[in-house]
Formats: structure tokens, C-alpha cells, sequence
């Protein structure tokens, strides 16, 4: 393991203990207006600054990105298992089901994935479910896409001709051939999925319609420091920003580490 | 009797085979020959069910195939083995030789034999099985890739210039492995091979045919 893959297996296990232990052991109110410290910039008693009604910014920062990280891989999960399933599907079987599917594909592609998450969301109350159910469905098409891609280049490969014609069945090719060298681009389409559906739930929760305002997540906290931005109060949207830069820069450091160990080629020449 | 009757092929609008013919015998050793890009590999794919033609008929045994690659019914598909011209394309490359050899086993549900009886049939060492592709030369890969064709004991083998990239003491090894499996079991062979005098030499023993494409 290389120092930049041990730094950021570093950061996610740091930012993991947080979110799951510091509301547990601090017993802080993240939501506790206080006038009185009101747009406060970096300090000792406020590292990340405060908020316009006073609220400890970095407190808050490790609420959303509780609800933020959780928004954005349950999101991932939904759009790439549904992606996964049906690229899966349509390149391995091919044909008609295959035409089916990619025109379905094509039909999701067509609408502004925006507009159609608006539509979607707009169907539940401002909820996290609502956001998850959003972006989910309206994202699968991308990991169907490259599933699908990849199923068509194995499926022409010819140890897939030796597997078959030495009696695999479609469902064992499937999970002896396919699946383990799809799984590193699926890991990829997830880990590059997450930090994408965190923007989904800015998005949204600007338009009023993903999660409710009192609720800390990092798109609603960047939304409530862009209204003090321009009076220089950088620091209530900045530290929000950044801790979706972090999660996501340490997760892709770490899928291409995998992705080098997933390949027993590679994996023997990082040996040499 | 493997029969191939009018078997025609088109990558797009490019026609590959044309009314193509080809018996392979059982016990015998059927030689094809023909120079690059008249369809020999098309037609071996075609003959192993892996490819279904625009035209023409194959029979396994009396039996007409009607459906190919996962469609066709296991048993027919694997009365018939293939084995490619690049062992390096032809194995997953995740796998050790051992799987590799062994697979066609575990995709019919069938114990495979000791590694050790596995090793001695083809001439890898068990210390060989173990490795992955990447780290075994082409010829031992080719070993590995005969053994898993004649795993299931088909009773047609199709070698599509199986020695094509060996040196000439795995080529005659496996030569002689094959021709010890067709006296066993009395299997059809069709030899695929640019090498006149490998073809003549291979289908001697059997006075098989060979037949000339293009």
C-alpha cells in the first residue's frame, strides 16, 4: 500500500468514527441557535466559524455529513444495482431483450435527469427517502450503459466461447466470467455515483424540495453559507464544500488501489 | 458424424462462407487447410456451436442443430470441444490453471479427477497448476487449455491451429496427446494448421482426409 492510499484509508476511517461517534459522545445540539456568535469566522471555540444564527459550523458539518454520505451511498446503491441488473441483462442475453431494454434506457436519457428527479421527489414529502428514490431512478441508466459495454466485450472474448462450450450455464458464465471483472467498474460507477448524488441532494434541497431546511446536510448548509457569501463569510459554505471533496478523493484512491489488486497482472508487477 | 452442409457466414456485409462442406469422421483425423482469412476459424466456431450461420445445416451425430452457444442443449454442446489458436485469449485470466482445467467439471456438476492424474495427462507440473495465466509460458497455457477440452470427453475436437505459437516439443506433445485420446475413445479430430507437414503427418495414422478451403 502506497503512502497516499494509507492517508486516505486514514481519512475515511477518521471520518467514519466521526459522524457515527461524535453525536453519540458529544451530546451537543447541533441545532442550537445563538445569536449572540452569529457569523463568526474560524476561532478555537469555533474551528469552522459559526453560522448566520449562530450555529457551530463544525458541528454541523459532521451532522451533514451523516445524512449526506448516507443520502449519497444508499443513492449509488439503488442506481447501480438497478444499472448493474439491467445492463447485466441486456448484454448478456441480447437480442430483443437487449433492444428493450437500451430503448427504456434511451426513454430515461431523453428527459433532463434534473427535471425528472424533480418529478419523482415532487411525488413524495421533502424527505431523505424522497432524495435516495430520486436519484436513484434516475441514474441507473449510466451504470447500465457501462455494464452493458462490458458485458458485450467479454461476451466476444473466447474463454466465454471455451466456458460455454465446456458446458457453463448462462447464469455461471455470468457469475464465474462477467460479474468478477465487472465489479471494478461497478465499484468505480459507485464511488463516482456518491459524490454525485450529494450534489442531486444540494440541488434539490435548494429548490426546496429535498431535505427539510432544519436538517443539517452538507447541500443545505452550502446553500444557507451562500446567502452570507458575499458579506465574506466564506467559511459557513467552504468547510461544507470540502468535506464532500475528502470522502470522495480518499474513496477513489482507494477503488484504484483495489482495481490494481483486482488485476493479477498488475498485482504481480506491483510486486516486483 | 459431425456434418456441415451449405454453411454460410456474413460479418455484416462482408460474406465469409459460402456454401461451406466439411464431414469430421469419428476415430479419424480430418485436416483443413487454406490460407488466412478464407474462414477456417469461422467455419471451426460454426462446427462447435458457438456461431450460429446465416445459412446451411450441422448435425452432431444424425442430430441437426437448431439452437447454438447457450441456447443449444448441454449435452450437444459439449459433445463437441474447441481449442483456439491463442491460449492467452482463451482462459479468464483470474483463474489458475487448475480452474481453468477443471472448469467444464464444476459447470456440468461433475467430480473432477485428482490434480495429480490432471497434471500427468497433459504434462504440467502440480507446482504449475496453481499459477495464473500471466505467470506460465504460451505452451503451458496450451496444456492447460487441452486438458479442459478433453475434460468432458467430447467426441469431436476441433484444434483451430492449436500449434500454431508452440515450440516443437509442445506441439509434438500435444499432437501425440490428442492422438492418444482419439485411439482411446475414438473421437473425430479436425486438425486446423497452415502446417502442410504437421497436417500430413497428424491425419497419416488415421488416413484421414484433408481438405483444402479457398
Amino acid at each position: 500500500m502506497r503512502t497516499s492510499e494509507r492517508i486516505a484509508a486514514g481519512v475515511l476511517v477518521a471520518l467514519a468514527l466521526a459522524v457515527l461517534l461524535v453525536p453519540l459522545v458529544a451530546q451537543l445540539d447541533q441545532q442550537l441557535v445563538d445569536l449572540r456568535a452569529a457569523n463568526q469566522g474560524p476561532s478555537l471555540a469555533h474551528p469552522f466559524g459559526t453560522d448566520e444564527v449562530g450555529r457551530d459550523v463544525l458541528l454541523r458539518v459532521v451532522y451533514g455529513l451523516r445524512v449526506s454520505l448516507l443520502i449519497g451511498l444508499v443513492a449509488a446503491l439503488v442506481s447501480v444495482t438497478v444499472g448493474t441488473v439491467a445492463g447485466l441483462t441486456a448484454g448478456a442475453l441480447g437480442g430483443a431483450a437487449d433492444r428493450v431494454i437500451m430503448r427504456v434506457v434511451d426513454g430515461f436519457n431523453s428527459v433532463p435527469h434534473l427535471l425528472f428527479g424533480i418529478f419523482i421527489v415532487a411525488l413524495f414529502s421533502p424527505s431523505a427517502t424522497a432524495v435516495v428514490a430520486s436519484v436513484g431512478l434516475t441514474h441507473w441508466t449510466t451504470a447500465a450503459r457501462i455494464v452493458r459495454s462490458e458485458v458485450l466485450t467479454l461476451r466476444a472474448r473466447p474463454f466465454v466461447d471455451a466456458a460455454i462450450s465446456g458446458g457453463s450455464s448462462r447464469l455461471r458464465v455470468v457469475r464465474r466470467h462477467f460479474l468478477p471483472h465487472l465489479l471494478p467498474h461497478i465499484a468505480l460507477a459507485s464511488v463516482l455515483m456518491v459524490p454525485h448524488a450529494i450534489w442531486h441532494e444540494t440541488a434539490l434541497s435548494f429548490l426546496g424540495l429535498g431535505l427539510p431546511p432544519h436538517l443539517a446536510s452538507l447541500g443545505n448548509m452550502i446553500n444557507d453559507g451562500a446567502r452570507s457569501l458575499l458579506a465574506g463569510n466564506w467559511w459557513a459554505s467552504l468547510f461544507p464544500g470540502l468535506f464532500i471533496l475528502l470522502p470522495t478523493l480518499a474513496i477513489s484512491v482507494l477503488v484504484q488501489h483495489w482495481r490494481d489488486r483486482a488485476n493479477p497482472r498488475r498485482r504481480s508487477e506491483l510486486q516486483l | 458424424m459431425l456434418r456441415a452442409d451449405g454453411i454460410a457466414v456474413s460479418y455484416g456485409r462482408q460474406r465469409v462462407l459460402r456454401d461451406a462442406d466439411l464431414t469430421v469422421a469419428p476415430g479419424v483425423v480430418t485436416g483443413l487447410a487454406g490460407p488466412s482469412g478464407c474462414g477456417k476459424s469461422t467455419l471451426a466456431r460454426v462446427l462447435a456451436l458457438m456461431l450460429r450461420p446465416d445459412g446451411g445445416r450441422l448435425t452432431v451425430d444424425g442430430t441437426e442443430v437448431r439452437r447454438w452457444r447457450q441456447r443449444a442443449a448441454r449435452d450437444l454442446r459439449t459433445k463437441v470441444a474447441l481449442i483456439f489458436q491463442q491460449p492467452r485469449l482463451a482462459v479468464d485470466p483470474r483463474l489458475t490453471l487448475r480452474e481453468i482445467a477443471e472448469e467444464p467439471f464444476h459447470a456440468t456438476g461433475r467430480p473432477p479427477g485428482p490434480a495429480a492424474d490432471l497434471a500427468d495427462e497433459v504434462g504440467l507440473t502440480p507446482e504449475l497448476l496453481v499459477r495464473r495465466p500471466h505467470e506460465v509460458s504460451d505452451g503451458q497455457l496450451q496444456r492447460a487449455c487441452v486438458a479442459r477440452a478433453l475434460a468432458l470427453r467430447p467426441r469431436y475436437v476441433i484444434c483451430d491451429e492449436m500449434t500454431t505459437m508452440l515450440d516443437a516439443s509442445t506441439q509434438a506433445h500435444l499432437v501425440a496427446r490428442l492422438e492418444a485420446y482419439r485411439t482411446e475413445t475414438g473421437a473425430g479430430i479436425l486438425a486446423i494448421t497452415h502446417d502442410d507437414e504437421l497436417l500430413t503427418r497428424w491425419t497419416g495414422p488415421s488416413e484421414g482426409p484433408i481438405v483444402r478451403m479457398g
